[in-house]
């Protein structure tokens, strides 16, 4: 017993736990959480108003799935997210990745977009929904932009970390084999910043889903977010309650989708 | 024309607390088209650089260094490069390792499907065609960065201790078949080695380095031998057993020897300005 919580302790989180304990550890988490939630709900403490049970959200998740709120069934809000969520993100890694890549490869491309790059990052995308609401009103392109400038960063620097740390030797190796600046950059540094590259998208991905909420604040139409805000207009906690979960779940079944694809390029490349 | 020069070559490195590191020091050579030069010498005198050099991966602080009586301005596939460090891509396969400068040369497939099969087989890799390099053992790496280099057919062929990482039978096979390809199809050869045996055995003239700094202590014309006593008929224990053989021998290591000798216990790079520690 003292031997396992010491492997726990000591090892990086995970790494020494066999699957049948991962998942039955995840498990005992989220009991004890609904079992902390259940029990405050159920003291008395707070109107329940303010704090539902766990099962009056279950009961309002439910309905919404059936019924329609703020215009549509819980489904739609979900798929109208998504879609947004994948449109950004796929514009944030369509621009974010070759731009890193560059970065990596044209020292001077570097010099001239890190500085700059390196001050926009501290305007949160939360930051950036006035000016969206400004430039595109309540188009698609509010959201597509903030959830752009949440996911950017990361796609760029996880690209250009990953074509830095490409071993100067695999370059000139392709080098003297005759490969050209295009062939170079498509066998040797794409391939080899890719696992960098995989890690940033999850990464990307997560900040992108997070971003989601604020970019449909300002949205009229249909969203997770859009929801919370209705369920908020109408004193309705158990539908706000009922969006958080939505967004929780959506984005740890991402984050799940994305390590498996980096566990994938792992086990075929070995941990060279 | 593939003749390869290296006219009063000097190359310093800066050092990281300033100054500078007199890697090789006025270096002339001349290595002729065809020939096969191997070069000796104790570990830092700047073999792997002055071999970067005629690569076009790296370039002298002064002098120059030409190719075919042209300067060398970058890498070129006709200057093929086995790296000490194999630098194969871990990506790809045996099979597109071995391809990758015919794919870059956009060799038609199926002529290049054949030249890459019979360097497979050459180098026996058979079986292991669609292995990745982190499944091969460091000697099979180091024979797929071999086989990369020769598929391309170069007018020069730049080897950095190409044979270190082979264990002694597979060692043997190789310096022979080496023999074989470079007789057959003669090219320009630069041979870096720590095995003396191997310099003599395979090279037309030995040229011995030493350091602090990196420069040529002498040049030794091994053809002469070779002819006289019929070498190329012999295999490679019987040769290294002749008298001629084990006298250039201990010529070789006596250089060696001397020079380090001459300088003990010299390790450590000497800057041109020592920064205050
Ligand atoms: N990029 C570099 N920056 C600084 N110093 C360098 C650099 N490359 C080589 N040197 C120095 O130049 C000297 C010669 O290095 P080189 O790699 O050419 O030696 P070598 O003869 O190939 O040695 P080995 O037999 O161990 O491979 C060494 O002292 C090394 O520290
Ligand atoms: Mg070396």
């Amino acid at each position: 017993m003292a031997k396992r919580r010491d492997r726990n302790f000591l090892g990086p989180a995970g790494t020494s736990l066999g699957l049948g304990e991962f998942w039955a550890l995840t498990a005992a988490g989220f009991v004890l959480f609904f079992a902390v939630w259940g029990g405050v709900a159920a003291s008395g403490w707070l109107p329940p108003n303010l704090l539902p049970s766990p099962l009056a959200v279950w009961d309002t998740l439910v309905r919404l799935w059936n019924q329609p709120f703020a215009g549509h069934v819980y489904a739609e809000h979900l798929s109208a997210s998504i879609q947004r969520f994948l449109m950004g993100w796929a514009i944030a890694v369509g621009i974010g990745v070759p731009l890193g890549l560059l970065m990596g490869w044209y020292r001077l491309l570097d010099e001239i977009v890190t500085p700059l790059f390196d001050a926009m990052r501290f305007v949160a995308p939360l930051a950036w929904v006035p000016l969206a609401a400004l430039w595109f009103g309540t188009g698609i392109g509010g959201p597509l932009l903030i959830i752009f400038v949440g996911s950017f960063a990361p796609c760029v620097i996880s690209a250009y970390r990953g074509a830095r740390l490409v071993e100067t030797r695999l370059v000139e190796a392709a080098q003297t084999l005759g490969a050209s600046s295009r062939q170079v950059m498509l066998h040797v540094l794409i391939p080899g910043a890719l696992p960098s590259i995989i890690a940033g998208l999850r990464v990307s991905a997560g900040l992108g889903w997070q971003s989601l909420v604020g970019s449909e604040l300002i949205v009229v139409g249909a969203g997770l977010g859009y929801l919370m805000v209705q369920g908020q207009g109408n004193l309705n906690t158990t539908v706000v309650i009922a969006g958080m979960v939505g967004i929780g779940v959506v984005g740890f079944a991402i984050d799940v989708l994305l390590r498996a694809v980096e566990a994938a390029f792992k086990r075929k490349w070995g941990q060279a | 024309m593939s003749e390869i020069v290296f006219e009063g070559v000097t190359r310093r490195f800066p050092l990281p607390r300033g100054g500078e590191f007199l890697a090789i020091d006025r270096i002339d050579l001349r290595i002729e088209e065809r020939e096969f030069v191997a070069i000796v010498g104790p570990s830092g005198c700047g073999k792997t650089t002055l071999m970067r050099m005629a690569a076009g991966l790296d370039f002298p602080t002064d002098g120059r260094v030409l190719v075919g009586g042209k300067e060398v301005t970058g890498p070129g596939p006709e200057r093929a490069v086995v790296f000490q460090q194999f630098a194969l891509l871990p990506w790809k396969t045996v099979r597109e390792n071995i391809g990758f400068g015919l794919m870059c040369k956009r060799t038609p497939k199926a002529e290049a499907d054949a030249a890459i099969a019979r360097y497979v087989e050459l180098m026996g890799l058979s079986g292991h065609e669609d292995s990745f390099p982190h499944q091969l053992s460091g000697g099979m790496q180091q024979r797929v960065a071999i086989a990369r280099a020769y598929v391309m057919q170069p007018a020069a062929l730049l080897m950095d201790e190409p044979f270190g990482a082979l264990d002694a039978q597979t060692r043997i096979v190789m310096q022979e078949e080496l023999v074989r390809l470079a007789r057959r199809n003669p090219r320009t050869v630069i041979f870096i080695t720590h095995a003396v045996d191997e310099a003599i055995y395979l090279a037309d003239r030995v040229v011995v380095m030493g350091r602090n700094p990196g420069r040529i202590i002498e040049t030794i014309d091994i053809r002469p031998l070779r002819e006289d006593g019929g070498w190329e008929a012999m295999p490679i224990e019987e040769v290294m057993d002749t008298p001629a053989f084990t006298h250039m021998r201990s010529r070789i290591w006596k250089l060696l020897k001397a020079r380090e000798q001459e300088r003990p216990a010299a390790p450590a790079p000497i800057p041109a300005t020592v920064p205050a520690k």
